[in-house]
């Protein structure tokens, strides 16, 4: 079977005068199956934003070519959904109405959207219980908390029943508690819906709790160093014997990786 | 503690209000240099008739300025804050328009149009467009990349960010701007009537001057300041009404 996802060989450059021309990823190579979910962590600055953005086509490589389900990407391929560590609600809009906001954009939806309003924000409304925000739908982004904005914000990111979720550390500035709650609300809806993910982050206890391939990037220019499978069923315990030397593993692996 | 506050814009008033009178009684300062307000009020009374006419003409032509400026100033924000090349090509040239003081164009607009009104409605518009420029452009341009980034990975079109995402979020720097840019309005208005007017508060004031009436320039001066006042509060109404998402909580640092 053909990757869903596929990066072949590929380098880009963010373009600058001079020495502030930044090679960001260089033969990055990388391919995912349909309804997988795969983590990429690496330090920072290592290209893994770039790597989310040339799979939406939001930036095109200087080398290099991405596949997105069959497609050779041009420009957005719009059946992605994107979160970021930032939520970024519209304060002028509820709850409800951020969510809906990828409807109002993307075809078929958006031309059909005054007229199926009611069905839409029905849809939403169950969207926003699946994550935990019932009875919360017609509140300003500005009344919830940072974690209740990032569910809604995973909620806007799904919407539009998209094949290919890209998530830019989603969970980063989260507490802890509410963080590994989100984990369990996002496994739970990838297991439901069975969308493909791209996880990008560097928590490596959040990559293994719930990817199934974990990719290592070095840093600067970034390339895929190492990827490891994991094995273990849902749900997993992050204190289980195998999961701490599997995120062991992984830790060391990065350490060199910084060392390199 | 509520009531308090709403009384002391009052309460600050005529405290300034009283020590001025005192003061002026006290120092014998002569009614030509600076009249107590007591002869300000008194002036108001006497030529009622003359200044409600004079204001009823500078309102008029401050209010069509401003809505010159309004469209003008919203349009070009606009473009400047949704394009890159308009912004590189343009903006040098307001600042450079800005720095111009209007009062050396009336002249200009004099020879181009006379003395009537349309030299005071030009001058209240362009002393207003700017910050309305501006301010649309600062919230357009400050839209967070993210989002740009949902929006347009989706495929959406310049014209639905900008409907969508832009013009919302520029809402409130626009309302911030007009309460700005009406008080501007009334300076440019007066100061082409004081330059170059045959009605007006600003012409009133410069009669009134060449009179040694000195309370009836204050009394003009009041109504311009009660007038600025009075517009202010509308569109501080109107932005609080527009806008409620943008303000939490009452802004105040202590």
């Amino acid at each position: 079977m053909k990757p869903f996802v596929e990066i072949s060989d590929v380098s880009l450059m963010y373009p600058g005068a001079g020495a502030s021309e930044t090679l960001a990823l260089e033969h990055a190579t990388l391919a995912i199956d349909k309804g997988e979910f795969v983590a990429v962590v690496g330090p920072s600055g290592c290209g893994k934003s770039t790597l989310l953005k040339l799979v939406s086509g939001l930036h095109a490589p200087t080398k290099g070519g991405v596949i997105v389900a069959g497609h050779e990407v041009a420009g957005p391929i719009k059946i992605v959904g994107m979160a970021f560590q930032n939520p970024i609600m519209l304060p002028w809009r509820t709850t409800l109405d951020n969510v809906l906001l990828p409807l109002e954009i993307v075809e078929p939806h958006a031309s059909r959207f005054r007229a199926n309003r009611a069905s839409y924000a029905e849809k939403a409304r169950t969207l926003l219980g699946a994550v935990g925000l019932d009875g919360f739908a017609d509140s300003y982004p500005w009344q919830l908390s940072g974690g209740m904005q990032q569910r809604a914000s995973l909620c806007r990111a799904l919407i539009h029943e998209p094949d290919l979720l890209l998530l830019d550390e989603p969970f980063g500035a989260l507490d802890a508690f509410t963080r590994e709650e989100l984990w369990a609300v996002l496994r739970d809806l990838w297991k439901a819906r069975q969308f493909t993910v791209i996880l990008v982050t560097h928590d490596l206890t959040e990559a293994v709790y719930l990817a199934d391939h974990v990719h290592v990037c070095s840093k600067r220019p970034g390339r895929i160093v190492t990827s490891r499978k994991v094995e273990m069923p849902h749900p997993r315990d992050k204190y289980a014997p195998d999961f701490v030397a599997l995120v062991r593993e992984l830790h060391n692996g990065i350490a060199e990786v910084r060392a390199a | 503690m509520e009531k308090l506050e709403r009384a002391m814009p009052w309460l600050f008033v005529s405290g300034l209000l009283v020590v001025w009178e005192l003061a002026a009684i006290g120092f014998k300062v002569p009614v030509f240099i600076l009249p107590r307000p007591t002869v300000v009020a008194q002036a108001l009374v006497l030529q009622w008739g003359p200044i409600l006419e004079n204001s009823w003409v500078t309102l008029l032509r401050t209010l069509i300025g401003f809505a010159i400026a309004v469209v003008a100033g919203g349009l070009l924000g606009v473009a400047i804050g949704s394009s890159r090349l308009v912004y590189r090509g343009l903006y040098p040239v307001l600042i450079g328009f800005n720095s111009v003081p209007k009062v050396a164009v009336v002249p200009v607009f004099v020879i181009w149009f006379g003395t009537g009104a349309v030299p005071a409605v030009l001058t209240a518009f362009l002393v207003s467009f700017f910050p309305i420029a501006v301010n649309v452009a600062t919230g357009l341009a400050t839209v967070e990349p993210e989002l740009l980034d949902v929006l347009r990975s989706l495929g959406a079109r310049k014209s639905q960010i900008l409907i969508k995402i832009g013009l919302p979020r520029s809402l409130p720097y626009f309302f911030a701007s007009l309460k700005i840019a009406i008080t501007l309005a009334f300076v440019g208005t007066i100061i082409s009537e004081t330059v170059a007017g045959s009605a007006g508060i600003g012409y009133l004031m410069m009669a009134a001057t060449a009179n040694f009436d000195t309370p009836l320039v204050f009394a003009g001066l009041f109504v311009i300041a009660i007038l600025g006042i009075v517009m202010y509060a509308i569109f501080a109404v109107a932005e609080q009404r527009m806008t409620f998402w943008a303000k939490r909580g009452d802004g105040m640092m202590v």
